[in-house]
């Protein structure tokens, strides 16, 4: 566990905007966690990105203080790689809820973890959508009744820790967002990871999902590193990624070494972040490439 | 009198080497001093299926692919059924063709023409078995036929090889030489034609590498985007030089991936840009609405090419245009701009780069699969790196100005933009509508004063957009009166400056109005020209008169005739000629079609046994 900030340090990322979240919200304790890992961090607000998509918490973008943008449904983690590789000296966040991440974004966010950008993805799962007032998502469980399917959900629920882990991710873990301190460690450590990082957090919707609330969360979670659990080891997190009904271990899954987009790219290792570049063609470079042309 | 040009194309399936056989003509006559059009109508297949390389040379500038050829090269039997009968019913024109492998009737060919039959095999049997030798040998032919420079060619052959496949190269001479010698032996040059080149060794450039080459020279430094025909040749022409040039190069999983990364990085401070063609556009319109909310600046290089739907991937189409106009919902500021030529191309990837951090704006560059994939001469110093790159206000800090505000309301519209990493410049640049914080003012309860308003401060931009862009909005040529008004868009600019030349020597008074601006719509500039003239007649590659269309809803003005073309194929200049000299007729139909069906190919088919 790393020595967190304190609330007072954590502040300075709060915007002046107040959060438009129901009351019990799980998102409020992200949003002070994520704030509570930038200043553990040392972050300067300027030089910290904060992207997000659309839904309930993809509006958390708008309560930091912070640079970012409020993109598209699902398109945050696009958005967040092309900040990162335009100016790599930052230090970018990609926010969003699981229809944002794991349905309409799917994509986007399986290619991010084997193309390995530093950018730290923070997934509220609350296995609903909300901000469309209650339908079905791809976390939802077998059988819940919701408003789009009011006969029980026919389909199986994604794992997406499961498909970071098969996707090449560097960094996989699962918070609790009911788990403050817990929560604020992961994101830490998340930040801290050089690659793409993944945090999913288990975030009820007090309002649409009367099944995974607060109280059926805590009779199962479990914190994996009080079992020994290694983190280095693909089975040991493939393994713990499979619990759900009985059991759910919180913490980092999996971490290891893997060499980020940005060193292997040789325009962003040997010239830096792209944003300082000179821009043009220098006379000898114009010259060298008219050359190739007659 | 000899002809100053020849139309030489070259025919067979892909997988037979056809792209650097006519590279390595295409750069015989560039360092020539010759000026050069070539277009390759090609099928979406990796091998097989058939492919014409067009290509028009000429002692004084060429407009288009050109005609009927003069001479062609048939590598495949299919060739020969194909297009024998399309020569140049001229003396000396024909069919160079491998006697070992393609059979030819001379009594299909037209009056004059010849077949020019090359035992490859005989001629290269110390060489050993090589399928693509026959393209060397009748490279070899040709310049014998045309009488062009042997050394400027052996010089070609070995820059098509390199250094490293030198001996490759030394081979391919030996082989062309044997061509040469072999038609020295038994044919004549042809009398009817002269190229004479200027001794000015010109470039050799398609479309999409101006833009390309455009791109870096007017600072843009990211590039994202997803393989997709006729736009897939820039990030070709990218990914080699970007660690050079020190610019990235990203391919994505998806267009939408490639915008929202464009995006991204623009928001970074970076000169973005990303390309597609219709397909990958439809999927990108959503972000385009992104770009115009967040006013962060992005360039998508738009490649048309026949649609709907998978459509043509490989062959040519103006038909984006309503598509592009109208990508994404709502309503945003936008520029599009058609460049007309290749070096317009160079100019069009810089204005557009420009314009879009200028006014903070998505910024489509509209070409087509002609305009990108054919290949020009392109003179020395017609194009330069000194260009100007206009980045539009940014702040290096933000003290002074008090609290920053990112959408300040501005009498331009404007507001000037602090990048990630000034300090005190924080702000979120958001999807829903905001205020000049940049606080979302959907969520709670929209503040319908402040929507008007930051409405109103987002289209103030166009004001200035129009105002810069209005003076080189559509060139203007010929007489100021004429009997006839030729209105193009894009791509079809050469085309139809060469049915203007060739009128004009007919003694028809005739003029031509090209756009390349199509948004924001020069209205104003369009109508004064058109007012006056006595017959105007708009050009376009679609059936429904797309432009004519878009003209008509800024303007009020109505074209008096249409020609249209939506069969892959580019406008040919002589069926186009014969075609405008109709509209000039009493009781001509005010809108025609062209079909080249010169080409029309039959599929072929398997027999099946039930």
């Amino acid at each position: 566990m790393v020595e967190l900030a304190t609330p007072q340090a954590a502040a300075k990322f709060r915007s002046e905007v107040k959060p438009t979240w129901c009351p019990g919200c799980g998102d409020f304790g992200v949003l002070n966690s994520l704030q509570t890992a930038c200043a553990t961090l040392n972050i300067n607000p300027k030089d910290l990105a904060v992207v997000s998509g659309i839904g309930c918490s993809s509006n958390l973008s708008g309560f930091m203080k912070s640079y970012g943008m409020h993109t598209l449904h699902g398109r945050g983690v696009a958005v967040a790689q092309g900040i990162r590789l335009g100016n790599h000296g930052l230090t970018v966040v990609s926010a969003g809820g699981d229809g944002d991440g794991y349905g309409i974004g799917v994509g986007h966010f399986i290619h991010a973890m084997r193309r390995n950008i530093n950018v730290t993805y923070i997934v509220m799962n609350n296995q609903i959508y909300g901000l469309t007032t209650g339908q079905a998502s791809p976390t939802t469980a077998k059988d819940h009744k919701t408003k789009s399917t009011p006969g029980g959900n026919l389909e199986n629920a994604l794992n997406p820790l499961g498909l970071a882990l098969m996707a090449g991710a560097s960094f996989v873990a699962r918070g609790f967002s009911g788990d403050s301190q817990g929560l604020s460690d992961i994101m830490t450590k998340a930040i801290a990871h050089r690659g793409f990082s993944l945090v999913d957090i288990l975030s009820p919707c007090v309002t649409y999902n009367k099944l995974n609330t607060y109280a059926w969360f805590r009779e199962r979670v479990y914190k994996l590193d009080e079992k020994g659990h290694d983190a280095t080891n693909i089975e040991a997190a493939l393994n713990a990624c499979l619990d759900w009904e009985q059991r759910i271990g919180l913490g980092v899954l999996y971490q290891v070494p893997r060499p980020t987009y940005e060193e292997q790219d040789p325009s962003l290792s040997e010239f830096g972040p792209l944003v300082n570049h000179k821009l043009g063609l220098a006379d000898e470079d114009w010259k060298a490439v008219i050359q190739e042309f007659v | 009198m000899a002809i100053k040009s020849a139309t030489l194309w070259i025919g067979g399936a892909a997988g037979d080497g056809i792209a650097s056989t006519g590279d390595i003509l295409a750069r015989t006559f560039s360092r020539t001093g010759l000026h050069l059009f070539a277009h390759n109508s090609y099928q979406s297949v990796i091998r097989g299926g058939h492919v014409l390389y067009q290509m028009h040379v000429g002692s004084e500038p060429v407009y288009s692919q050109g005609d009927k050829y003069d001479l062609l090269i048939a590598l495949n039997q299919d060739t020969v059924d194909y297009h024998t009968k399309t020569a140049n019913p001229l003396a000396g024109r024909g069919v160079i063709f491998n006697t070992d492998r393609v059979k030819l009737d001379p009594s299909l060919l037209p009056a004059g023409a010849l077949a020019y039959g090359i035992p490859v095999g005989d001629l290269t049997a110390e060489f050993g078995r090589n399928p693509v030798m026959q393209n060397t040998v009748a490279c070899g032919v040709v310049v014998f036929l045309l009488n062009l420079n042997w050394e400027i060619f052996e010089n070609a052959i070995r820059s098509q090889f390199g250094k490293k496949k030198a001996e490759i190269g030394d081979l391919n001479v030996k082989m062309a030489r044997k061509g040469w010698e072999y038609a020295k032996s038994k044919f004549q040059p042809i009398a009817g034609i002269e190229l004479k080149g200027d001794g000015k060794a010109r470039m050799l450039m398609t479309g999409n590498q101006a833009i390309a080459l455009g791109s870096v020279a007017g600072g843009c430094a990211f590039y994202s985007a997803y393989p997709m025909t006729p736009a897939s040749s820039i990030m070709h022409w990218l990914a080699p030089r970007a660690a050079k040039y020190g610019i990235v190069m990203k391919q994505c999983e998806d267009e939408i991936a490639s915008i929202n990364m464009a995006i991204g990085a623009g928001y970074a401070g970076v000169r973005a840009m990303t390309g597609t063609s219709g397909g990958g556009f439809s999927l990108m319109t959503e972000a385009m609405g992104l770009a115009g909310m967040t006013e962060t600046p992005v360039v998508v290089a738009m490649v048309q090419r026949g649609g709907p739907s998978t459509g043509l991937p490989t062959k040519t189409e103006q038909a984006d245009l309503f598509q592009v106009l109208g990508a994404s919902q709502g309503e945003y500021p936008k520029a599009v701009i058609a460049p007309i030529t290749v070096e317009d191309a160079y100019a069009g990837a810089i204005l557009s780069l420009n314009i879009a951090e200028k006014y903070q704006m998505p910024v489509v560059l509209l070409s087509d699969l002609l305009l990108s994939e054919h290949m020009e001469t392109v003179d020395p110093g017609a194009i330069t790196n000194k260009v100007a790159i206009e980045r539009g206000e940014i702040l290096a800090n933000v003290n002074g100005h008090g609290p920053y505000k990112r959408f300040k309301d501005t009498p331009s519209g404007v507001s000037p933009r602090a990048f990630p990493g000034v300090e005190g410049g924080q702000h979120i640049a958001a999807s829903d509508e905001h205020d000049e914080d940049g606080i979302l003012i959907s969520d709670i309860f929209t503040n319908p004063s402040t929507r008007v308003k930051m409405v109103q401060k987002r289209f103030r931009k166009m004001d200035g957009a129009l105002k810069e862009l209005s003076a080189q909005s559509f060139v203007k040529e010929g007489p100021a009166q004429a009997d006839l008004t030729l209105v193009g868009w894009g791509s079809t600019y050469k085309t139809l400056k060469s049915i203007r030349l060739a009128l004009e020597k007919e003694g028809v008074k005739v003029n031509h109005l090209q756009f390349r601006v199509l948004w924001p719509f020069p209205a104003e500039g369009a109508l004064k020209e058109l007012q006056g003239a006595k017959k105007t007649l708009c050009v376009e590659n679609n059936f429904s008169g797309q432009f004519a269309k878009l003209l008509r809803q800024e303007t009020g003005y109505a074209f008096h005739a249409h020609i249209r073309k939506f069969d892959g194929e580019p406008f040919y200049f002589t069926p186009l000629l014969e075609k405008v000299k109709g509209v000039l007729k009493p009781g001509a139909p005010a809108v025609q079609h062209l079909v080249t069906a010169e080409l029309d190919i039959p599929i072929k088919r398997v027999a099946v046994t039930a």
